[in-house]
């Protein structure tokens, strides 16, 4: 089944600090409105303040696109992270544990991966960046 | 910018944290902290999470860093509250929150203060005895 989309995304900037947090109380909303259970509501909104900051950090500002889903079975919540940053230049070394070039702890985008159902990445040198990822109700 | 209150209990400064933080109110926070632990001279850190809905790896860096610098300060941190899908999300981000003491809640967290101060202590005494016994012959 593919996922169809239930009414249009929303769209959340980020360029600041704040927006980030803004970025976790959209996806908040999103996902109790898709009735994900509280473990995967907090599973989801960690994953997206994790990647809201990369966007912001490594990719310079960008925005999130949260939108409510369902694939027939069930509802589930999709959240796109896109920048025109530098890119990820090592995607394996990106997703090691550990790894990071920002001062952080290195698990952002390989902790994000693991607390969501599907993870998908394009980056581009020199192009930027989109994460989509999704939760999908049990 | 938003900023966290730091309440002074007799020997302990408690800390609850009540708005979803943005990264540069909890370094905010961490420095507080610290100024208010010399200032006051407190052994005892208590940082309440109950409101908390989620720990990124920003925040669980910042509760590490705090117990950090707290212990170079002579105060002992302990986080209380943590809800139930907290701790399961932060398990599975892979955050393992080295070095930081936990407790189910405010009351609990005192009680581990008040104990690792007097286990402190008590090690001190025996080092005390130690030195005396060796120095009598």
């Amino acid at each position: 089944m593919t996922a169809v989309d239930l009414g249009v995304p929303d769209v959340q900037a980020i360029r600041s600090d704040e927006d980030v947090v803004r970025v976790r109380q959209l996806v908040r909303t999103t996902a109790v409105a898709a009735k994900l259970s509280l473990v995967d509501q907090t599973k989801l909104v960690t994953a997206a303040s994790e990647l809201a900051r990369n966007t912001l950090i490594y990719g310079g500002g960008g925005t999130a696109e949260v939108t409510s889903v369902e694939d027939g079975r069930r509802r589930g919540v999709r959240i796109v992270f896109a920048d025109d940053g530098p890119g990820i230049a090592d995607l394996d070394q990106a997703f090691t544990d550990g790894f990071t070039t920002g001062g952080g702890l290195g698990l952002g985008l390989s902790g994000a991966r693991r607390l969501v159902d599907d993870f998908d990445i394009w980056t581009t040198v020199g192009e930027g960046t989109r994460i989509t990822v999704t939760k999908w109700s049990r | 910018m938003e900023r966290v209150p730091i309440l002074k209990i007799g020997d302990i400064l408690l800390v609850s944290i009540q708005v979803d933080m943005s990264d540069q109110t909890a370094i905010q926070l961490q420095e507080d902290l610290a100024e208010r632990i010399v200032a006051t001279g407190c052994h005892g850190v208590i940082i309440d999470i109950t409101a908390l809905d989620i720990v990124d790896s920003f925040v669980g860096r910042m509760l590490s860093t705090i117990a950090s610098i707290s212990k170079v300060l002579d105060a002992e941190t302990v986080v209380v509250g943590m809800r139930p899908a907290v701790a399961i999300t932060l398990v599975e981000l892979g955050l393992s929150l080295n070095g930081i003491r936990t407790a189910l809640n405010v009351e609990r967290g005192m009680e581990l203060v008040a104990a690792t101060r007097a286990d402190d202590w008590d090690a001190l005494d025996g080092d005390d005895e130690d030195a005396e016994t060796t120095a009598t012959p």
